[in-house]
Formats: C-alpha cells, structure tokens, sequence
C-alpha cells in the first residue's frame, strides 16, 4: 500500500484566505520526496496537515491517507476522539524533525529523557534496557559521549548537537515516514552538510521514507529524489530532481535554479583568482 | 546563578524567615495575653512592654506577633485559593481556540479591571467581615490575574515544536500538560505567585484598615495603622511597629521571588 496519498489537499485560515490550493503527492514506502519553494509558499503547513496537526482556526480538505487511514477527515480540533483514532495511527508511523532544534526540544528536559519518551511508549521498553535504546539511538547519529549529552539539557548543547538529539528521537522507533521541516536552515554551513549526510544514511539504513520541506535548491538535492515546486500554495511543478535543476519548466523553477547557480559561479570566480 | 540573584534570594529568605520565626514563636509564647490592658494606656516604649502599649492598654508587641499570624495566613490562604483557580482556569483559556478563546480572554480582563476593594466589600456586604472572607476576596483577585498569566504562558508553550512532537508520537494531552506545559510554564507562575503573595500581605493590611478584613479583637496590622492614627503624633511606634513589619515581609517577599526564578531556570543554573 502507498505509505501516504494526499489529494486535493486545500488549507484554509479563519477567515477563509486558501492558503494551500488541491495539492496532491503520493509518498511510497522508502521514497525520498522534496516539496520545495520559498517562505509562506505552504510547503510547512502541507506538512502540518498531513500529520493532522494544523494549527488552531486553519482547516484542512481533501484526503491525507497515511497507510489508508485518513488523517483529515474530521475536522481537526485538539482535543477529540477522532484525534484519538489518528494519533494511534500516526505515532506508530510518522515522524518530524523540526527547524529550530532549540523549541523541538523541551528546555526543561534532559536529552536522554526526551528520547526516552517515545521509546517507553512505542516500544514499551523500561530500566536498563531504556537506558541502553537511548544510548544507541544517540549513537546512531554519531554522537560521542553519549552519557554525558543525554544528561544535558538543550541550552547545554551546540545547535548540531541538539539537531542530532532531535533526529536521534524522531528516528528512534524507526518511522515508515520521517517529514523533515527545513532541519537544516537554522545551522551553520558546515554543520549543515553533515546532518544532511546523517539523515540520508540514517533514511537507508531504516528504509523510511522522506518527506523533505527546504527553500534551499541545493539542500533539496542533496537528499530528496521526486521533487514538487510549491508556489503561493500550489504545486507548480513536479518530477525528479535531476530534472528539474537540468531543465526547468516552470518560471519559477527556473528562477531558483539560476539562483542557485549565481551562488556556484561567485565561488567559482573567487577560486579562479 | 547570578551572584547579584543569589544575595537578593538569602536577603529575601532572611526577612521571611524573621516574619515566620516571630510567629511560629507567638504559638508558644507570648509577652502578655492579646486582651490584657493592664499596661496602662499609651505606656512608651521600654521596661516590660517592648514597643509600649495602645489606647486600650494592650501590648502592641503581642499584638504585632498576631497581626504576624493574620498577615503570613493571608498570605498562604490567598495564593492557595488564587493558584489553584487560577492556573485551572489559565489552562482551560489556553486550550481554548476560537470564540471560546476570546470569551475566556475578554473575562480575564474584566475580572482584572474590577478593583479588589470593591470585590471584598461585596464578598464581605454578602457574607460577613472576616479573615476568610478576605482571604476569598483577594485570592478571588489574584486568581484573575494568574489565569491571564498562565493563559498567555500556556499558548506560548503549546506553539513550540516539543508538544507538536509529542502530539505526533502519540502522548495523550493530559501527560503532555504534566509532562511539558506545567513544568516549562511553572518557573513563571511561580514567581509570580510569589510576588501576589506581597501583594496580598498589603491587600489585606489595607481591607482591615477599612474595617473590611479580620475583625476586632483580633489584632491585624493594616487595623493596627487605622488605630494609631489617631494618636500617630503622640505615640509614633505604634504606627510605626506595623509599618514597619508589613515592608519587611513584603520586601522579603519579593527579594525571595526574584532569586526563585533563578533557582527554577535551568538555563541559569550554572552547572546540575
């Protein structure tokens, strides 16, 4: 079964304003999928709507199946019981990493306690063994010193530290579906390329899939394979990355490519000198 | 912790702890029976009566002890009736989204703007000058001003991405409310509960000064201000003894709230 299908996916506000119009992808198991376009383009809060977790006063219509069960449906309130039916649904399956590691991690919990959350819940793990799964889980993302990051709170952590903390929760119960919101924008360039490597290797060797979210062209294709172009909340084109950076149809593909490309020759230029 | 956080919290500790002593003591001791007026009136200070004795003859030393019960009592009942309530209420206004959300905010308001003098007088036209219904009346007002706090705070917290998070991983709201949003709201509400606290001391030193909150004999020391007024030139400690003691606990108080909020912080501990 396709991990997630999303249809005709329309975001309004309160107001009524459309703040994402029919948008449809299909997400299969282990594919890595880029929605890329440039700020209030409605590449986050697609992703939001397809956790069924939109903020309050905006609604969602259309489908968002993950796993065939519609996340949507119901008209999302915080607290509901057909919020009961999805979360059910979705903790098993679906997992984020956010932008700012420094609001996804709770600053009044240690590392290792935060991970250990959903490792108590999902895999039911208790003691020693909790202990050890949260070890391994920070191990994972190469981190060293393991005890003593999972005793630190957030504060105590450097921003890649604390990126790596948050993916090493988010993958921990190994997620069919690992949405990924711009989690490299706010670290520096190098500490951006190795959480990108560390989120690809980490993606195969889980063979989760990848819902990628980035403004950032090249970003996107370092990780993401089929890529849709958000603009103004819809999609404006769509296909393999490859693709769309060799040839763009779009205007706006096109500009962004160029964009990215004006970057590449300044550094270029500098190196010839 | 800041050093400067630090001596505000041992100075503030130290004065509290001076209004605590004097009357955990008072239980067990006091100089003279609260109604003894066998001083003499207007006796000045000095010889057996410490600060000397008032109109009546009573020793105003006793009667500061007990006015210490009254204000620390005030004190505790109010934040326990204004904590309760209205960190309940701030949770439920959180959660709130749309119209409820607007009505819970616009309440909040109202109920802050309305004077705390005129709600007492209210409480106590229905049921009664007495302590407790002071306590009601300030703790009543504290309340408002706490669930508007805890309401803003709770927002804030629930727009983080931990708690989208945690909704994601499947944790039911009740554990995230325990788990995330009371810890990572507490630290405030608490100083700020703190805080009420020295505001309720004064509240109530001001609701018996107009006759409003503990009534006679019983000595409070916004009652014992009203009585020295009439004599405020020829006995000046009289005045002066409650004064004083009402700016040592609340000072100490507040010093105290100020270095709590260091103390809950992690992110200003210097070290686990």
């Amino acid at each position: 079964m396709t991990l997630l299908v999303v249809s005709g996916l329309t975001v309004r506000d309160q107001a009524g304003t459309v703040l994402v119009e029919d948008v449809s992808f299909t997400v299969e198991a282990g594919e890595r999928i880029g929605l890329i376009g440039e700020s209030g383009s409605g590449k986050s809060l697609t992703a939001l709507a397809v956790a069924g977790l939109l903020p309050p006063g905006i609604t969602a219509t259309g489908t968002a199946l993950i796993d065939g069960v519609d996340i949507i449906a119901a008209p999302v309130d915080m607290i509901s019981a057909s919020e009961k039916a999805r979360t059910g649904v979705r903790g098993k399956i679906v997992s984020t990493v956010f932008q700012e590691p420094l609001t996804a991690l709770d600053p009044l919990m240690t590392a290792g306690r935060q991970i250990a959350v959903p490792l108590r819940r999902f895999r039911g793990l208790r003691g020693s063994a909790l202990r050890a799964a949260v070890g391994a889980a920070l191990d994972e993302v190469r981190l060293t010193d393991t005890d003593r990051i999972a005793g630190s709170y957030p504060h105590q952590l450097s921003g890649g530290q604390r990126q790596r903390v948050a993916i090493a929760m988010a993958l921990a119960c190994r997620p069919r579906l690992l949405i990924a919101d711009e989690p490299t924008t706010a670290l520096d360039v190098t500490v951006q390329a190795e959480i990108l490597d560390l989120l690809d290797s980490l993606v195969a060797a889980h063979g989760s899939a990848l819902l990628f979210i980035t403004h950032d062209l090249p970003v996107a294709a370092r990780v993401a394979r089929h890529t849709h172009v958000l603009r103004s909340g819809r999609i404006v084109e769509s296909g393999p990355i490859a693709e769309l950076i060799t040839a763009p149809v779009h205007e706006y593909t096109r500009t962004l490519v160029a964009a990215a490309r004006r970057f590449d020759a300044a550094l270029e230029g500098l190196t010839r000198d | 912790m800041s050093r400067r956080r630090s001596v505000h919290l041992a100075i503030g500790l130290a004065l509290v702890g001076l209004v605590v002593g004097a009357v955990l003591m008072s239980y067990l001791w006091l100089p003279f029976a609260p109604d003894d007026t066998s001083g003499g009136r207007l006796t000045a200070p000095g010889g057996d009566h410490l600060l000397g004795t008032d109109k009546l003859g009573r020793d105003l030393f006793t009667q500061l002890l007990i006015g210490g019960r009254i204000a620390l009592g005030t004190a505790l009942g109010a934040v326990a009736v204004g904590g309760v309530l209205g960190v309940g209420a701030g949770l439920l206004a959180g959660f709130a989204t749309r119209w409820r959300d607007d009505v819970a905010a616009v309440t909040l308001d109202i109920l802050i703007a309305f004077p705390t003098l005129l709600l007492a007088m209210l409480i106590v036209a229905g049921a009664g000058a007495s302590l407790g219904t002071a306590i009601l009346a300030i703790g009543l007002a504290m309340a408002a001003i706490v669930a508007r706090l805890t309401r803003v705070l709770v927002k804030q917290v629930l727009t983080r991405d931990y708690i989208t998070a945690a909704r994601i991983a499947g944790i039911s709201w009740p554990r995230i409310v325990l788990g995330h949003v009371l810890p990572n709201i507490g630290p405030v509400v608490l100083v700020n509960l703190a805080l009420q606290a020295g505001l309720a001391v004064l509240a109530e030193a001001s609701l018996s000064y107009l006759g409003l909150g503990t009534p006679p004999p019983n000595a409070s020391w916004g009652r014992m201000l009203f009585e020295a007024q009439a004599t405020v030139l020829t006995a000046p400690v009289a005045a002066l003894a409650p004064g004083l003691a009402l700016v040592v606990l609340v000072v100490g108080v507040n010093l105290s709230a100020d270095g709590l909020r260091d103390l809950t912080d992690p992110t200003r501990r210097r070290s686990r």
